[in-house]
């Protein structure tokens, strides 16, 4: 038996004197229990947000894309924006599921599975965008490479907007195969302790008629690390490819080499945003703050003042870089456009600064970091300082390129363009609900798997070791094998 | 389908079923499987199950997605329609990096699983035996395969004098599965284990 010791120095991941059983127990009783009305109250909310947003793209499929402000030259407004904001969103969940397991960090367990099924919802809400954007969306299909019977034509390889296409189809599918592999072993828990025909029934097919078998085990654990291995590069791919949409043009302010890795940076940090202002109301509604603890929190408050500062870094860069350019145009959208706080858009620049560059400073603090209240707060303001930013590279750059001729009039969404996001919201929120609701939101197996390291009732037992000497250490453990 | 007849025993802790493990083993006894609620490090070893391959499946089918990006887009871009863009050439391989990527992870991940299923045989509506509710829950529960000369009671015993905190006598049918009926699916290393 391997000697499950790890420093009384860490945090536990996992509050109070546990066993295995009320680790179930705790993670599974929501799923058992009818909803709250809170639950109801939420749900139905998200739901009629959707109503509307389907109502929304009603008009915009039925009267087309002239239902939105969208002008010459602003081609691109809020549907991109809200496109590249949902992308940005999703990746905290790859982040946190791939990379951090290939880091080893013990505190992904806590709050990896809802931080995928974000991804998963988030990057559900980012594809309507493009699709809706395209117009006529009966041809979105076209989009895909096949031998087609419109002529001998393909679709462009060479085209970043192509490149979109298989970037985030894959990464959803691959997002999705991820989560799901980790959910059967989950489902099997709850199949397992249903008390209701119909729960044992759907559970039962959900989890795919998995036991537990050691083989079974040995091999999951292989895909998740290969999965893991897969993801945590196509993550990184994602958003530099939606990158290379704005960085391969000859729009000033766009064709920069810098976009990939600060794109990154910034999906990071606003999904990271996200992943608080969810998991901060999950573990309050489902009493779950044994398993999502303050030092989760902090883990992920580190995440987002390191992320936020690159983000900083990256726009300061650009500034230098359009006055150290030389470049007119450059020099005009960094300096006019964008950085100059009485331009048409000047505050949506100064708003975008304020909210992630300057705001999550506060997180140097310890004492902010570990403050619950101040967490929700912060993960609002940052998701609200990240849309400004994508909406700030989109639309100060197209509404004054070249031209002064073809400088457009101020652009300010239409109802129906805002209700088009108001519906991704309900879209996104309505399938959280429900995955809350019917879905174990922490991984039962991970948490049981660290559970004996990490758990505060059996750290504290680990004490003696470390107070051991090593003579009378190395007798106790030596013949373990 | 053939019957099997088990000896189940139960253990609540893996400290415990660790050196049970490693006892019915010496004592010559076949383990069948031994179900778990978590994956507990060094299980497998301590069975002598060797290592599943299924990473190197993943490499292949990885490979695979990579070569059908690069042969498809060449051909359709240097054979098929030769599109001019701006006068660049045909053969555009860095252009075509992003797509080929995409391919290989996608491949890689979907036949994993894919194979990952086929292997545990896990599908939707597969029906299989259970030794213990539990198993997914907190118990660590050892199966053991029955022989003509195997008494069941002294097995029982054996068991629980090794700690498990529950024994059982189980008679259980394979399930179903593509392509094979009662088939072993339990690769076993034939090592004889030296106690310690």
């Amino acid at each position: 038996m391997h000697l499950k010791y790890e420093s009384q120095l860490r945090e536990p991941l996992v509050y109070g004197d546990k066993t295995y059983a009320q680790v179930t127990e705790d993670i599974v009783r929501p799923i058992e229990a009818k909803p709250t009305r809170l639950w109801y109250v939420g749900f139905y909310i998200a739901v009629a947000l959707l109503m509307f947003g389907v109502y929304s793209v009603y008009r915009e499929v039925t009267y087309g894309i002239g239902q939105w402000n969208l002008n010459k030259t602003v081609g691109w407004g809020w549907d991109i924006t809200n496109f590249v904001w949902w992308v940005g969103i999703g990746h905290a969940g790859t982040l946190i599921s791939a990379i951090l397991l290939l880091f080893r960090q013990g505190w992904r367990t806590g709050v990896n599975r809802a931080a995928e099924a974000m991804t998963i919802f988030a990057v559900m809400c980012a594809g309507q965008f493009p699709i809706f954007h395209m117009g006529r969306v009966w041809m979105a299909f076209f989009v895909m490479p096949y031998p087609n019977t419109r002529g001998p034509l393909w679709v462009n390889f060479n085209s970043p907007l192509l490149w979109d296409v298989f970037a985030i189809s894959t990464y959803f599918t691959v997002s999705l195969l991820f989560w799901y592999s980790g959910l059967i072993p989950d489902f099997a828990t709850v199949r397992d302790r249903a008390f209701t025909k119909l729960r044992k029934r759907l559970y039962g097919i959900a989890s795919f008629g998995w036991t537990g078998s050691t083989k079974h085990w040995q091999r999951h654990e292989s895909l998740s690390l290969v999965l893991a291995g897969l993801s945590t590069p196509l993550v990184l791919s994602v958003h530099t490819i939606v990158s290379f949409d704005f960085a391969t043009s000859v729009i000033p302010g766009w064709h920069t080499t810098i976009f990939p890795p600060y794109f990154v940076a910034g999906a990071i940090f606003s999904g990271f945003a996200m992943v608080q202002t969810l998991m901060i109301i999950v573990r309050k509604v489902f009493q779950m703050e044994d398993y999502v603890t303050i030092g989760h929190i902090e883990a992920m408050n580190k995440v987002i003042v390191l992320t936020g500062s690159i983000v900083g870094i990256a726009y300061l860069t650009e500034l230098f870089m359009g006055w150290y350019s030389q470049n007119k145009y450059e020099g005009y959208t960094f300096w006019y456009s964008r950085a100059y706080l009485f331009s048409p858009y000047g505050w949506s620049y100064w708003g975008m600064m304020a909210c992630n560059v300057l705001s999550p400073q506060i997180f140097w603090f310890r004492k902010m970091r570990r403050n619950i209240f101040v967490t929700f707060f912060m993960s609002i303001i940052v998701n609200i300082g990240m849309w400004f930013e994508r909406f700030v590279i989109i639309v100060t750059s197209l509404y004054r390129d070249y031209l002064p001729s073809s400088w457009s009039v101020y652009y300010s969404p239409t109802i129906w363009e805002i209700g088009f996001y108001a519906g991704t919201f309900g879209l996104f929120f309505t399938c959280f609900f429900l995955f809350a609701k019917y879905f174990p939101v922490i991984a039962i197996a991970e948490i049981k798997y660290v559970l004996k390291t990490t758990g505060e009732g059996y750290k504290d037992k680990m004490g003696a070791i470390e107070e051991q000497k090593l003579e009378a250490f190395v007798h106790d453990h030596a013949h373990a094998h | 389908m053939a019957k099997k007849k088990f000896v189940v025993g139960c253990f609540d802790d893996e400290a415990v079923l660790f050196p049970a493990v490693k006892k019915v083993r010496t004592a010559g006894y076949k383990i069948h499987d031994v179900y778990t609620p978590f994956a507990v490090h060094g299980l497998d070893h301590a069975m002598g199950l060797r290592e599943t391959s299924l990473h190197t499946a993943g490499f292949i089918y990885g490979i695979t997605g990579t070569t059908t990006a690069i042969s498809c887009i060449s051909w359709i871009f240097t054979k098929d329609w030769p599109l001019n863009i701006g006068g660049k050439p045909h053969f555009a391989l860095p252009a075509w990096i992003p797509i080929m990527f995409e391919l290989t992870v996608l491949f890689a991940a979907v036949g994993m699983v894919l194979t990952f299923c086929y292997l545990c045989q896990l599908a939707p509506f597969v029906k299989k035996h259970h030794f213990h509710a539990r198993a997914t829950d907190d118990l660590f529960v050892m199966a053991i395969e029955c022989t003509d000369s195997t008494n069941v009671d002294d097995l029982r015993a054996f068991l629980s004098n090794n700690g498990a905190v529950e024994t059982d006598f189980q008679v259980a049918e394979d399930g179903w599965w593509i392509g094979r009926y009662d088939k072993d699916e339990m690769p076993f290393e034939n090592k004889q284990i030296v106690a310690a």
